[in-house]
């Protein structure tokens, strides 16, 4: 195999990391619509904490989006 | 198609050596001292009157004020008073970075990891420091999770050795990763519309208003994100202030 094919086959890999992390940001989601519309007061409370969560899970799939970057331009 | 990470290139402008090492004033240290510059002028001009009933300019800085010093609150507690300074600088210089590279044609400077990391590292340390001057070496505690059975020390400890020593990496990686997705995104896209519209020619121009107005939508989450990750940087510094203060 030549060595630029497998570093489209390895970035191509690498994005497979963010499976991961879609399945958690909608987890999330799905979790704060749940709460929200068994308790509507509590929306203020918890809308912070989703806002936080999303920005850590998103990094997850950030991270392979930068390992699929360094295989194919590092 | 131009490069996408083009963009991101460091240029020297003023170029400058010392000895072996290149010190160069870059477009990278061009759009800090920018971003310095702006938060001084913005926070002391806009505070110039002390307003009793505040203007339109000094209820800005006070919401930023109120904002960070009302994170420090819950977060950190009453000790974190004094760390107000540090993290408010810290806030601001990486939301004005991020802001100041949403304007056409301008340089991200915290799309570059060693600038994240070099502001994770700072957090991290100090963190540190502050952790063992307050606590001695009864700091290492953290690394043993409270009631657990001594005989898990063996696989607890280097689980949260490990889980503390690379919170600067995930705090820089974060912030970069997620300046540096953004840009690219919206240059790749605005690349499509640009090379559609240079193949079709004048009839390619009003099929790409839909994808003009995608980009315009990923624009606005661009800016969102950029206030979301300054706002994720201090939050995540201030929770590790209050496990150094407080000890989970």
């Amino acid at each position: 195999m030549e060595a630029q094919a497998a570093k489209y086959l390895g970035a191509g890999l690498a994005a497979i990391g963010m499976i991961g992390s879609g399945i958690g940001v909608g987890n999330i989601w799905s979790s704060l619509i749940a709460t929200v519309g068994r308790n509507p007061a509590a929306k203020s409370n918890v809308e912070l904490y989703g806002w936080i969560g999303f920005a850590v899970t998103e990094a997850i799939a950030l991270f392979a989006l930068v390992v699929a970057l360094m295989v194919l331009f590092g | 198609m131009s490069n996408p990470i083009e963009q991101f290139k460091i240029k020297p402008l003023v170029p400058l050596h010392i000895g072996s090492v290149d010190v160069s004033f870059t477009n990278s240290a061009l759009f800090m001292a920018v971003a310095f510059v702006l938060i001084t002028a913005f926070l002391t001009l806009s505070v110039r009157g002390r307003a009793l009933v505040p203007g339109r300019w000094q209820s800005l800085a006070e919401v930023m004020y109120e904002f960070v010093a009302g994170m420090i609150r819950d977060n950190v507690g009453k000790e974190g008073r004094k760390y107000f300074p540090f993290i408010f600088s810290l806030f601001m210089f990486v939301l004005f970075g991020n802001l100041l590279g949403m304007i056409p044609y301008t340089f991200t400077f915290t799309s570059h990891i060693i600038v994240t990391f070099a502001l994770a590292s700072v957090v991290f340390i100090g963190v540190t420091v502050i952790g063992f001057a307050r606590h001695g070496t009864h700091y290492l505690r953290m690394f043993f999770p409270h009631g657990a059975p001594l005989a898990t020390a063996l696989i607890l400890v280097p689980i949260e050795l490990i889980s503390y020593l690379s919170r600067p990496l995930s705090l820089g990686v974060r912030l970069f990763a997620n300046m540096t997705v953004g840009h690219i995104i919206l240059k790749v896209v605005a690349g499509f519309i640009a090379a559609f519209i240079a193949s079709m020619g004048v009839l390619g121009i009003l099929p790409s208003i839909l994808p003009a107005a995608f980009l315009g939508g990923i624009t606005v989450l661009e800016f969102g994100i950029a206030l979301l990750q300054a706002y994720v940087f201090t939050i995540l510094s201030c929770i590790y202030l209050h496990d150094a203060i407080h000890m989970h």
